[in-house]
């Protein structure tokens, strides 16, 4: 028989800082370049080159730490990490190691089974290696060194996650803190984020922690969950079996859906790490330190809490309004602008996403600004144009530079109120129509709607449609 | 001719490329046929240092012809550090204290024969064959600098660019009979010093006098952008500093660097100078440094373990040497380094590899760490206790046979017995002539604390002059 088991998983993820320029030299840090295009003596580790710190990287860094409540540690130290790959210019990574930049942080997610509190164990700075591209010689492999050297930070939990759904929503929590920051663009297609997880399970009440195996090569959120699952399963039919887990490192297989061991010679590396020579260990200050914490932004779930108390929110669209930094922006200033909050809710959940999704990214990378926006919700609510047609204007609005009122008049879009018109054109359907009127005067009330549709229709959709309402009743 | 007279003629404009060319000439015809010293491992060709000369600027060393080192990056000659695995390799990019050079009017007329990647006391690990000692063509010039010492002990140039991590520059000086000097660490940027023990490394200067030393060291010294360890200290006036008199110097002697065993001749030579000294006005003060005895493996261990990290990127991936026919990237990194280091490379590679290993850490590269601290603070309470410089022995012995010390590591390592501890105490130290030992020159060394080189140069130019009296 099974016993019963519990997950225990810690994260370790890897985050690239949104600099302009690399770690250690001037070169760019962008991705895309042709190949060996973003380099220089510094990152090919050439004789006698020599890294100079990027002082913009360790603010980012310092930012990341703090919003994830870390302790920053006035005095943290660079080290080596050696060991041989060809992607690795100099031999050893530089990165920190027995005394990182921050400790002892704390991240709390939500998920169905309630909040967690995941515990940061330490945030450190280092150097991103190159890569190998084995498409691009036939039969061999090259390297390409424009990411060696792009600055990352290291975030590692402690083993406080207990399902592959809390994985997911620490990742995504801290993927939108990061945005929030503009620390990182978190994009795991080009590798700006990456996971590895350590898993193990323990008969539940048990104290001890199981041994852990380490899953790498985890390119997506569903991959962290789906190979968390996998592991899982893989580990309890072990120990059902009466086998131990080995710890060992594994690689996820998106293809297959399994993992499988990497070769013991990948990973019985000693890394010789020591004080790296080069650089002098990094000294903050307690005043900038200061200084980093007092201009954090509002962070994503204080945000959520406030967009309810404050808008009158449901939980629902304070948490996709509050999802990325840009549309929370975009929200609040629709509603400061007299927007109803409701309304300016619906708007951006609705039709901006939509129209942002077509053009692959958020809302803030539409060309309406909030005051545009709040101008055609104005036209909405004083009855100008319909709800529906204040889809279409906005639709044209993506199009051109033109505002609200000026595609409302351009395309004569504004609906009409005026009564005499409206009389007319009831009186045109209901004489042209004496059947429904009179199966409607039997008492056939759903017949109303058709009148109601007639009468838009005739209009071309321009018709009010309360006033329709209302003067339908009376002539019938 | 002394820097002041060559730079002097140029900045007139009546020198030209005269002096640089008449440097290149010595070394061609003292590199050719039998007898050559091997000091130099490339040279500018003749029509590519008239035009050199035609474009630099009038400056502190205008048109001052100047040896360098060939671990220091040119982008116009070779970089080989000695090692074959460098074989051919020329930096895209130049070292800043050759930049400032340059800069400052010189003429780089050649790259010097090396110890492979700075690692050695004679010079004999060169790939590309030993330097011999221009005062005696059987002995060797000591090293790793052995070239540049040897190249101004012949009298090619006036002054060469050295490196110094242990003693690599301050020893051959001793064996050639020339000045070496070593500043602060952190003087000199290292940007362009191909790296042998990071925490240890500086650029030197070799030189006939020292007021020389104290002209190209005033050139090169200064804080640089890209070199995250150099100081931003002011430099102070080296040159004027030469001039000073010593009246009242306190010259601390430590007992720990006059042992017992101190080749007699070496002892009296060092006792001679110090008596000069106290002539021209100075004081003798006996001082004790006891942590000086550790300083030898302290130094192995850290030098070695920076070392190994330093050497990795030496893989035949990117640049130098690859062996041929390796199927796989481990066979091209082990095939590589394997015929592309040298002996002693390689066991330094062995060592400090050793030293950083889990398991081993904390007895070695930890415990060495917390030694060298302790070195430090003595030194530090030395000078802190009213000495002004130390004086010591450079070397515990004159210029030894080609050939006696290389099957005996242990005892080619005991030769830096008495220059380690400035690198290790991050000190500046220079080497001076004190006089002769059966036609073999012997070198004193003086020690100051911290940024204090004017002091340094001070009493070095003083024992110089001293010296000069004697002859």
């Amino acid at each position: 028989m099974s016993a019963v088991y519990e997950t225990v998983i810690g994260l370790e993820v890897h985050v690239q800082l949104l600099t302009e320029e690399k770690l250690f030299c001037s070169d760019k840090a962008e991705f895309g370049a042709l190949p060996n295009t973003r380099v220089c003596p510094v990152c090919l580790g050439l004789p006698g080159a020599l890294p100079v710190l990027n002082g913009l990287a360790v603010d980012l860094a310092l930012r990341a730490a703090l919003a994830l409540g870390c302790e920053v540690h006035e005095t943290s130290v660079f080290a080596r990490k050696n060991y041989f790959y060809p992607d690795l210019p100099k031999g050893y990574q530089i990165t920190q190691f027995e005394l990182p930049l921050a400790t002892d942080g704390a991240l709390t997610v939500t998920t169905d089974e309630g909040e967690r509190t995941v515990r940061v164990r330490r945030i450190h700075m280092e150097e991103d290696a190159g890569k190998l591209l084995h498409d691009r010689v036939p039969d061999q492999t090259a390297v390409d060194l424009n990411r060696a050297g792009v600055p990352l930070v290291e975030i590692v939990t402690e083993p406080d996650l207990e399902s592959p759904a809390e994985a997911r929503a620490f990742l995504l929590e801290l993927k939108q803190i990061l945005g929030y920051l503009d620390v990182s663009d978190c994009n795991m297609e080009e590798g700006s984020l990456r996971v590895d997880a350590n898993v193990s399970i323990r008969p539940v009440g048990a104290t001890e922690l199981g041994t852990k195996t380490e899953v790498k090569n985890l390119n997506s959120f569903s991959a962290v969950a789906k190979a968390i699952v996998v592991e899982v399963e893989r580990q309890k039919a072990l120990l059902d079996a009466g086998e131990p887990v080995i710890q060992q490192t594994l690689l996820w297989d998106e293809v297959v859906g399994t993992v499988r061991p990497m070769r013991s010679k990948e990973e019985s590396h000693d890394y010789r790490y020591f004080p790296e020579p080069d650089l002098p260990p990094l000294k903050l200050d307690r005043a900038r330190i200061d200084a980093a914490r007092t201009s954090l932004p509002e962070l994503p779930t204080a945000r959520r809490r406030r967009f309810v108390e404050q808008y009158g929110l449901p939980v629902y669209d304070a948490g996709v309004l509050t999802a990325s930094r840009g549309t929370a922006d975009f929200f609040e200033e629709l509603a400061d602008a007299g927007t109803d909050a409701k309304a300016a809710s619906n708007w951006v959940m609705g039709s901006l996403m939509e129209l942002a999704n077509q053009r692959g990214g958020e809302v803030s990378v539409l060309p309406v600004t909030a005051e545009d926006m709040a101008e055609l919700l104005a036209l909405v609510a004083d009855g100008t144009i319909s709800h529906g047609t204040g889809k279409d204007v906005l639709a044209l609005m993506t199009e051109s530079d033109r505002s609200a009122a000026e595609i409302v008049e351009a395309e004569g879009m504004a609906q009409v109120a005026d009564e005499g018109l409206l009389e007319a054109w009831i009186h045109e359907v209901i004489a042209a129509h004496p059947d429904e009127v009179r199966r409607y005067r039997e008492g056939e009330d759903k017949l109303f709607g058709f009148f109601v549709g007639r009468v838009m229709s005739l209009s071309q959709g321009k018709a009010d449609p309360r006033r329709v309402n209302g003067l339908l009743k009376t002539r019938l | 001719m002394s820097i002041r007279e060559i730079r002097e003629a140029f900045n007139a404009g009546s020198g030209g490329p005269e002096a640089a060319l008449e440097a290149l000439a010595k070394i061609v015809r003292g590199e050719s046929g039998n007898g050559s010293l091997n000091a130099f491992l490339c040279t500018v060709p003749e029509d590519a240092l008239s035009e050199q000369a035609a474009r630099a600027p009038t400056g502190r060393l205008g048109g001052v012809p100047v040896a360098v080192k060939d671990n220091l990056a040119t982008s116009d000659l070779c970089t080989t550090c000695g090692s074959k695995i460098l074989e051919g390799y020329v930096s895209p990019y130049e070292a800043t204290a050759v930049r400032r050079l340059r800069e400052a009017g010189a003429l780089v007329v050649g790259k010097t024969n090396m110890d492979e990647f700075a690692m050695g006391s004679s010079n004999e690990n060169s790939a590309f064959g030993p330097v011999r000692n221009p005062v005696d063509l059987a002995r060797v010039p000591g090293g790793s600098s052995g070239g540049s010492a040897a190249a101004v002990a012949a009298g090619y140039v006036p002054v060469a660019l050295g490196s110094d991590t242990g003693g690599s520059v301050r020893q051959p000086a001793s064996f050639c009979g020339v000045v070496g000097v070593k500043p602060t660490y952190g003087r000199i940027s290292r940007y362009g010093l191909v790296a042998f023990g990071s925490s240890l490394d500086q650029i030197g200067v070799l030189s006939r006098s020292v007021v020389d030393a104290a002209e190209v060291l005033g050139v090169i010294s200064g804080h640089d952008p890209r070199d995250s360890t150099s100081s931003e200290r002011e430099v102070p006036d080296l040159v004027g500093a030469c001039s000073g008199d010593v009246d009242g110097l306190v010259i601390g002697v430590p007992e720990e660097y006059f042992p017992d065993t101190l080749d007699v001749q070496v002892r009296a030579r060092c006792e001679a100078a110090l008596e000069r000294m106290e002539a021209a006005g100075a004081t003798v003060r006996r001082v004790s440094l006891p942590h000086t005895r550790y300083a030898i493996p302290t130094y192995y261990v850290l030098a070695t373990a920076e070392a190994s990290s330093n050497l990795a990127r030496y893989d035949g991936v990117r640049y130098g040497f690859r062996a041929p026919e390796a199927a796989s990237a481990e066979a091209v990194y082990c095939r590589t380094r394997s015929s592309g280091f040298g002996a002693e490379v390689k066991r330094r590679i062995i060592l400090g590899t050793y030293a950083l290993s889990a398991g081993y850490y904390d007895a070695y590269y930890g415990r060495a760490q917390r030694v060298r601290e302790r070195l430090a603070c003595e030194f530090a309470d030395v000078f802190a206790g009213g000495v002004d410089v130390l004086f010591t022995p450079t070397s515990p012995t004159v210029a030894f046979p080609l050939g006696e010390r290389v099957a005996d590591p242990v005892s080619m390592y005991l030769s830096d017995v008495f220059t380690v501890t400035a690198n290790l105490a991050n000190l500046p130290a220079i080497s001076v002539p004190v006089g002769e030992v059966g036609g073999l020159p012997v070198g004193g060394q003086f020690i100051g604390p911290a940024w204090g080189e004017s002091t340094m140069f001070r009493a070095a130019a003083a024992l110089e002059r001293a010296m000069e009296g004697s002859a």
